[in-house]
């Protein structure tokens, strides 16, 4: 015999760090591209749509997370995975792709012009360097926390 | 941005940061400590606008993009105060973490914020 839940149950404890850190990233992240569209799109269409969409997703996860929308969550989460590590590897290893400089190869991953600091930097450029990797190791930890709460519900 | 000024936000947010972040996992609550070290570095960040002002006026202007500058600056403004109201209405030592987590964003933002000012180019 199972216990009525509450309509919204609190959020576990080291959750909300989680969700704190996912709105920072998206504070910052929505900041960011926004205003690389708004100042200087055709610098690098792609990646700057790239970072628009990874933006919104990100506002959607702190949402999703805060809010207990799971399959959202899940939903969110493993796009920003799947987009951290395509968008990552591309810009290491086909930046033109992106519309990302070309060229030698530390200048133009870590260089003041290069993908994850520069001009064109972007969210998920070289894995989320330019963002300390947090938005490599986010939706890992997301993902998994996830997949604990899943279990924890099962029980 | 003026080196000496990021020098001391960056060191004081990465303190607050810290201290925050160990007392939060250790247990405590937010209290005065924790809650004024974040109103501290809001204050700082206050400052900070003001130099930002000042200094083009003044013979320092950016060598960076002055809006993308405007955006962090913005951005850092609004994270002290949510992570007060936050640890105010959520009395737990998460939110003490939470405190410590935003006041090391603050940090991690001041740094680029004086790349952009002193070392990109526009």
């Amino acid at each position: 015999m199972s216990t009525p839940r509450p309509a919204r149950p609190r959020l576990h404890g080291p959750a909300r760090i989680l969700v704190a850190v996912y709105a920072v990233l998206a504070v910052a992240a929505t900041g960011r591209s926004a205003f690389q569209i708004v100042d200087r799109f055709d610098e690098a269409p792609i990646a700057f749509s790239l970072s628009a969409a990874a933006a919104v997703v990100y506002i959607v996860a702190t949402l999703a997370l805060a809010l207990r929308w799971d399959r959202v969550a899940w939903i969110t989460i493993g796009f920003e995975l799947i987009g951290v590590l395509v968008i990552g590897t591309l810009s290491l290893v086909a930046p033109a792709v992106l519309g990302l400089p070309d060229g030698e190869f530390i200048a133009r991953v870590l260089g003041p012009e290069g993908a994850a600091f520069g001009r064109a930097g972007t969210v998920w450029a070289i894995y989320g360097l330019g963002y300390l990797l947090v938005p490599l190791a986010l939706p890992i930890i997301g993902l998994l926390y996830l997949r604990h709460r899943r279990r924890a519900a099962r029980v | 941005m003026i080196d000496v000024y990021t020098i001391i936000l960056v060191g004081v947010a990465t303190l607050v940061g810290a201290l925050c972040v160990v007392l939060g996992l250790v247990g405590r609550k937010p209290a005065d400590l924790t809650i004024l070290s974040v109103a501290l570095v809001e204050v700082l960040l206050l400052v900070q606008v003001v130099i930002a002002l000042i200094a083009p006026a003044v013979g320092n202007p950016p060598t960076g993009n002055l809006g993308e500058f405007w955006v962090y600056l913005v951005s850092a403004c609004l994270m002290p105060p949510a992570a007060i109201v936050w640890a105010l209405t959520d009395r737990t030592r998460w939110s003490t973490v939470v405190l410590g987590v935003g006041a090391l964003a603050i940090a991690v933002m001041a740094y680029r914020m004086n790349q952009i000012w002193n070392v990109q180019l526009a």
